[in-house]
């Protein structure tokens, strides 16, 4: 009794057989990452050095260090957050909570939906025309923060989104049926259980904007710009758009700066993953379900 | 069951006040009829059963009384409801308002997920002006009534500012009630209250549910007819839609006068 047959034996070695498939799968997904990023330590650490994160380009970029470009990409970014966020969550607020369930809703959602994967070209070409050319912005960081912004709207609201549907409709409907009206239900209910993982979505969805190169290349950054940006009308330098340039358009640069300006890149983007990482687990350590 | 019905002189069971009637209430889902011409009288202060098989429109009866089903946009209602002989259909009838005079228990305990204290005082923040100013120890003294009303203040009062959501659900469920309790409402809604329960849990809720009967008209859906049989003074039988039969309950089970309720009685019916 309970000894394995042949047939448990059979059953054993094929079901090895799967789990080793999937792991050399996993693996050969994890290792190109694990490269790339060991790489870049090696061969970008060295130059991220204070002078090369503090002082201007020198030399026609082949010298000197990025902070144009290492401010303009937090300007940018920061004011894309503060663009987006809150008109993206408004809207996945009217969706979720207001917005009756008719095709019109439906057929928003979808739109939203397919917006989040619309190429970030065609955003760029949106932001010329809207930003730059018909409010008269020119290029300028007003005009790339915006048209970062409506790039990072989709994600905004459907993370959002994603975020208040995880309350479950329980609560909203005992506070319905005590008497709470929407606002009073959102406002006490939804939103404080919902708000750890709307801004964590919000975050990193947003984050990811920094590496972006297209849609800020032809609305307001620029290749060089010899002082930093004293109006939201300037022009600015940012990270993405200088390693694209100093990769490709420059002669005589350095061999390690563009590794230098990945990593400094990247480092931002994780930076950010893990602020609101912590800001989740700091949010969810009170959370009372 | 610590109390009874059985005592012979019981003032309340001579109530003829009516606190909700509905007069032809029809409601379609869609174009699917479920509730026919519904008519239908819950006397003042006693305990009223709504029995039938699953399905029949119990519940669907049960949550025109505080319009909870129109948030479902496509829900048409045809009659009237009147709760305390205000027709709760007619225009400018505030649903808030309705809602804090008509109570509603869910089938699954549904505890906000706040401290035990701040699951009280809902309700009444919701309805009370100037509640969040009051003294601590005034919204104290409403957390506690409301807790004792419902048997539950020994257990909790050490841990009222602990989740509610960590409380058994026997605990929760009657937490779900006694957070009604602070703004006073007239009608009490009960939705198969004691059927996410175990047999001891429901024996104590069915309990609490008699302890409130006669300061609070009851309205109690459920498809276990020992505990109509138990804990009703009245009791109606609902088949397919329709109203079929109203009674007292124990004249209603023994005698019916109807031969379908009869036979659902009997278990003919799922
Ligand atoms: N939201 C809804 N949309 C469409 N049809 C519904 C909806 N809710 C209920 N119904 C239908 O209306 C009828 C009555 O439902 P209701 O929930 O009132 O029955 P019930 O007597 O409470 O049943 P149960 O004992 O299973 O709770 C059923 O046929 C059901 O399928
Ligand atoms: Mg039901």
């Amino acid at each position: 009794m309970f000894a394995a047959t042949d047939r448990n034996r059979t059953n054993d070695r094929i079901q090895r057989r799967y789990r080793n498939v999937f792991l050399g799968m996993t693996l050969l997904l994890v290792l190109p990452v694990l490269i790339i990023l060991g790489l870049l330590v090696v061969r970008g650490g060295p130059v991220l050095t204070a002078e090369f994160l503090f002082e201007f380009p020198k030399s026609g970029m082949t010298a000197g260090g990025i902070f144009p470009a290492f401010l303009g990409t937090i300007i940018l970014v920061t004011m894309g957050l503060v663009f987006s966020v809150p008109l993206g969550i408004a809207a996945a607020i009217y969706l979720s909570e207001y917005a009756p369930d008719n095709w019109l809703t439906r057929s928003i959602n979808l739109a939203i939906i397919n917006l989040a994967g619309v190429p970030s070209i065609v955003h760029a070409l949106f932001g010329v025309g809207a930003f730059v050319i018909f409010f008269g912005f020119g290029t300028s960081i007003l005009a790339a923060s915006l048209t970062l912004a409506i790039m990072a709207l989709p994600v905004v609201i459907v993370a959002t989104r994603e975020s208040l549907q995880a309350v479950p409709h329980a609560f909203r409907e005992a506070c319905w049926a005590m008497g709470a009206t929407r606002w009073q239900t959102i406002r006490r209910v939804v939103l404080p259980n919902s708000v750890s993982g709307i801004l964590t979505g919000v975050i990193l969805e947003v984050s990811r904007t920094a590496g972006e190169t297209a849609p800020i290349m032809f609305t307001g950054a620029a290749f060089f710009v010899p002082f930093l940006p004293q109006t939201i009308f300037d022009k600015t330098m940012a990270l993405s758009l200088h390693l694209f340039v100093i990769s490709t358009q420059v002669p005589g640069v350095p061999e390690d700066f563009p590794y230098g300006v990945a990593l400094l890149l990247i480092i931002i983007v994780l930076s950010m993953n893990a602020l609101s990482i912590g800001f989740r687990t700091w949010l969810r350590g009170r959370k009372k379900w | 069951m610590t109390t009874s019905k059985d005592d012979s002189v019981d003032p309340l069971t001579d109530t003829q006040e009516i606190a909700v009637r509905t007069e032809k209430l029809s409601l379609w889902y869609g174009s699917f009829q479920a509730l026919y011409d519904v008519d239908f009288a819950v006397r003042r202060g006693l305990i009223t059963s709504l029995i039938g098989p699953s399905g029949c429109g119990k519940s669907t009866l049960l949550r025109c009384v505080n319009r909870i089903n129109e948030r479902l946009g496509y829900v048409r209602t045809e009659g009237k409801v009147e709760v305390l002989d205000t027709d709760v259909y007619a225009s400018g009838i505030e649903l808030t308002q309705l809602r804090r005079h008509v109570g509603m228990v869910f089938q699954r305990p549904n505890p906000l997920p706040l401290s035990i204290r701040e699951n009280i005082l809902f309700a009444h923040q919701l309805h009370e002006p100037g509640s969040e100013a009051l003294p601590k120890a005034d919204r104290d003294a409403i957390v506690e009534k409301a807790l004792r009303e419902v048997l539950l203040w020994d257990t909790v009062k050490d841990r009222l500012d602990r989740s509610a959501t960590g409380l058994s659900l026997e605990e929760q469920q009657k937490l779900c009630i006694a957070r009604l309790l602070p703004v006073k409402p007239k009608v009490i809604l009960m939705d198969e209250p004691c059927s996410a329960l175990d047999p001891k849990a429901t024996a104590a809720v069915e309990d609490l549910i008699w302890q409130l009967r006669g300061e609070y008209t009851i309205l109690l859906v459920t498809h276990n007819m020992a505990q109509a049989r138990r804990a009703s003074d009245e009791c109606a039988f609902m088949l397919m839609g329709r109203m079929v039969e109203h009674g007292p309950t124990d004249r209603l089970f023994v005698t019916p006068e109807d031969t379908r309720t009869a036979d659902y009685i009997e278990g003919k019916y799922g």
